[in-house]
Formats: C-alpha cells, structure tokens, sequence
C-alpha cells in the first residue's frame, strides 16, 4: 500500500472542506494511504509570497515538506497552487546546494532541516501516472453520464520544464482521468484558459478577473458541458465563487456547478453527492444533483 | 504613451538586480517578437497591462516607471508567456522579480498586505471561518483541520520563520504609517 502525507493548504480545508473529504474517500478505495500532515501552513501562495519576498516563500515552503520528510513521506497536493509552490521550492533546494545552506540556517531556528529526500505530488497527475486509467476504470462502480468542461488550470502543467507532464498547450492526461469515470470529456474553445485567480490578481483585481472568468464560461456554456470538473481549490473558488459574483457585478447568470476531480471520481465509486459535499458549493447545486441522481446508470 | 523616456533616468543597478532571476538574463535576447504579449489573458482584458513591453523597460533599467506601474500586479502567472516565448525568456519569474524589489521598496497594494499579515498572524492566506466550520462538520471531518490551525506551536514555528526573513516587517509597514 503507498503512504502519502496530505497537506491540505489553505482553500480546501478552510473553504472547500468538500474537496479534503472526497480526496480522502477516494484514495481509501484507491488503496492509498493518506497520513495527516500536522501543523502544516500556507504553501505559501506561489503568486503572491514569491513575488513578495522569496526567502520567506522558500522557508515556509521548505518547512512544509520537512515535515513530510521526518515521516518519510512523498506529499500529495490536491491544488495547482500548492503543488507549484512545493514543486518548485523542493527543486530549487535540491538543486542548489548554497540556497539549501541559506534555508537551513533559517529552519534550524525552529530545531529543522531540510534534507531533499521527499517528492511533491498533485493528485491529478499521481492517480494517472502512480495508479494508472486502467486501476480508476475497475474502482468505478457508478459510470458516470456527465459531459464535462474539464480545466486543468495553469500550475498543473506549467512551467512545463519543472512539471515534466508533457505538452502544456494541449495535455489529455486530466482528459483520460475524467474519462475513466463514464464521463465525457467536452473540447471548448481556449480550453488551456486561466481561470484568471492567480498570482494575486484576484485579490488585486477582482473585477478584471471575473471578465477573464466570465469568457472561460461563456465557452463552457457554448459546449453544451452539465458541469465543471478542475483540480484546484483555488480555479475552484473563481469558478464558482466568481459565477455569484459575476451575477452580482455583471448582472449574468450561468450556473454552472464545478466539481473537483476527486468529487467526481467518487460519484463514480458510488458515494452519495452530500457524502461528498457536492451541495457545498456557492452555486446552488441542487438541479445538478437531481440530474445525477436520477441519471447515474 | 508618447512620453519622452530620458536616459539619465535608467538604472543599470535595476537592470542587474532583475538579471540575477535564473532566466531573467534573457530579457537581453528578446527581439520583441510580440509571442508573450499576443498570448496574455490579462492584456486580452487590460491592454495597459503588457509583458513585453515591461520586460523591455526592465532591459533599459526603467526602474521608478515600472514599481510605480500598477499594473505589474495584474499578472495571474498563468505562464502561457514563459512557455511560448522563443528566446527562452523567464518571462513570469523576471516580472515576480520586479514586484519583489517593489515590494523591497516599500510598494505594496495594500490588499497584498493584508493577505500577508493574515500568514503572518494565522499561517494561513485564507484561515478558516463558521461558515466553513459547519460544513466541516456536516461532512464529517474534524471542525478546524489539523493544520496550523490545531497546533500552536507549528504556528509558532511559522511565525518565527516570518520573523527571520524580516516578513512580518513588510508586511506591517503601512500600519506604522497610518
Ligand atoms: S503569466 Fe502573466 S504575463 Fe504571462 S501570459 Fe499569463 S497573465 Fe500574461
Ligand atoms: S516572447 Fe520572448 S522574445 Fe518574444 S517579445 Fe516576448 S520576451 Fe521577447
């Protein structure tokens, strides 16, 4: 049996309690076992405390993954933001050597060292490359009768250099895992799109963002797709979070619900849509959530 | 813009303070090709907002005109720019540069201090609230996750951490200020 830490973040755990329960519940059927990662923090936030100060995003950073390290797990992530953060903050410790020095005169403040034995993993793409389609495809119990817009969101797939999952302009790994539940896998047009949330821009311009997200919809809506699936808090609070505020700001209504991966795939290994938070959401799911009910063959 | 740029006012300083980024050092090597610019969600919204055109003021040590542009924090770091760009330009990890040495000058939009200050006081950018709180529980997990949140004393570590790298210091100036 594999033994993951899971560090959950910020948006999961302390918004979107909906994705940590269904990832949770899934990877249990999976077989893969997840170790609570105590008394971990914010990634922190790629965009946003890199750009501030990269000292301090490295020592939160590599503090995270000490932790995993002392209990001699690999770390899952279950955000693009997270996994970019943690990725590229263990390279860059790993890589080099008078950066690692740096950083661990830092932790050894707080009695810690960073030692470079650990992998950072997204969930995403440990279930494609560690678990594989075919090993999804056996734990479905319930295909699932949905076509889907799937966003694989920026941070899963670039900078492709560091993130080794192939072609960033045109990936289908997200693809065949949506796929492999019953699903189908609807092509919209600029599909790659940035949901427009990161690097602080939402916080900074929250407005301007909500045009970007407004356009990623309106080609959603276009494609004729019964749902969203992505694999990030984050996209998933501006996908959802943002579709009210641009009713609000922009007088336009789409909604459109938005599941993450891990709540899909367990709608397909029979777990109920409230097992699974599925009716958490800021839009009002309840539509969608008839329809799988009564359409989940 | 057809303000005359005054050379006097360039500094190489800048210019070299940015090419220290791993990959920042090809700003020297692009030939204004337009690939990262033609690309940019955020340009197909904000024509104010360009790329190329900040990597070029970067490359000519444009210094005070680009940490007082706000618009170099309209960036979502979707990459699309880094990816495509022909000379190999770190193009998103050159403009986190920038906004570093802003913020090192004490620019900083005061919403991005707030979110700092709540990693500062919480170890979370978004902490928990009731509202979360309930549906934790509907769900079945425990009413605050064992993050941060659970442990003070990982909070403490955290905090001291922030301290060392003089984060809680930059984040805290506009508060003195007020
Ligand atoms: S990373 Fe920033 S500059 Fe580059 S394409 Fe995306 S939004 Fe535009
Ligand atoms: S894509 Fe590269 S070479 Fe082309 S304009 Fe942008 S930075 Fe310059």
């Amino acid at each position: 049996m594999s033994k993951l830490s899971f560090f959950l973040g910020c948006i999961a755990p302390n918004r979107y309690p909906c994705i940590e329960i269904s990832t949770k519940k899934i990877m249990e059927r999976l077989d893969v076992k997840l170790e609570e990662l105590e008394g971990a923090s914010c990634c922190p936030a790629p965009g946003v405390f890199r750009s501030f100060d990269k000292t301090t995003w490295l020592s939160l950073a590599s503090r995270n993954i000490v932790l995993s390290e002392e209990i001699g797990n690999d770390i899952l992530t279950v955000c693009n933001g997270c996994f970019g953060s943690l990725v590229d903050a263990n390279l860059m410790l790993k890589e080099d050597a008078a950066l690692k020095e740096d950083v661990n005169k830092m932790l050894s403040e707080i009695g810690r060292e960073f030692k470079g034995t650990q992998d950072v993993r997204h969930i995403v793409e440990y279930l494609f490359q560690e678990v594989g389609v075919e090993s999804i495809k056996n734990a479905v119990t319930n295909p699932i009768d949905l076509k889907v817009a799937v966003h694989y969101g920026c941070h899963l797939v670039k900078p492709s250099k560091e993130r080794h999952l192939g072609n960033a302009e045109n990936p289908t790994f997200f693809d065949e895992l949506v796929e492999a539940t019953g699903a189908t896998s609807v092509d919209y047009e600029d599909k790659m799109a940035c949901c427009g949330a990161g690097g602080g821009a939402r916080t900074a311009v929250l407005d301007t963002t909500l045009h970007m997200t407004s356009n990623k919809l309106d080609h959603m809506v276009a494609a004729g797709v019964d749902c969203i699936v992505d694999a990030c808090p984050f996209c998933h609070l501006q996908l959802d979070v943002g579709q009210t505020e641009i009713k609000k700001k922009f007088d336009k209504e789409y909604g459109i619900p938005v599941l993450h991966y891990s709540q899909l795939l367990g709608l397909a290994m029979g777990f109920t849509p409230e097992e699974l938070g599925i009716d958490m959401n800021f839009v009002d799911n309840s539509k969608f959530i008839e329809k799988i009910r009564g359409g989940v063959k | 813009m057809s303000d005359t740029i005054k050379t006097s006012n360039f500094s190489q300083e800048f210019r070299e303070e940015i090419f220290e980024e791993p990959g920042a050092d090809k700003i020297a090597l692009c030939f204004n090709c337009t690939g990262c610019s033609s690309g940019c969600p955020m340009t197909e919204q904000e024509p104010e907002f360009n790329i190329r055109k900040f990597l070029r003021m970067a490359n000519l040590g444009m210094k005070d005109e680009l940490l007082n542009n706000t618009y170099i924090w309209y960036c979502t770091t979707c990459y699309k720019c880094q990816e495509r760009c022909p000379q190999g330009v770190h193009n998103v990890d050159a403009l986190l540069k920038i906004r570093t040495i802003a913020v090192h000058n004490g620019i900083m939009l005061p919403v991005h201090k707030k979110v700092g200050q709540l990693v500062v006081n919480y170890g979370h950018a978004v902490p928990i609230n009731d509202a979360t709180k309930e549906k934790r529980k509907k769900l079945g997990l425990d009413e605050v996750p064992p993050t941060v949140h659970s442990f003070p004393d990982a909070l403490d570590e955290v905090k001291t951490l922030l301290h060392i790298a003089g984060f809680d210091k930059i984040v805290a100036k506009e508060e003195e200020e007020k």
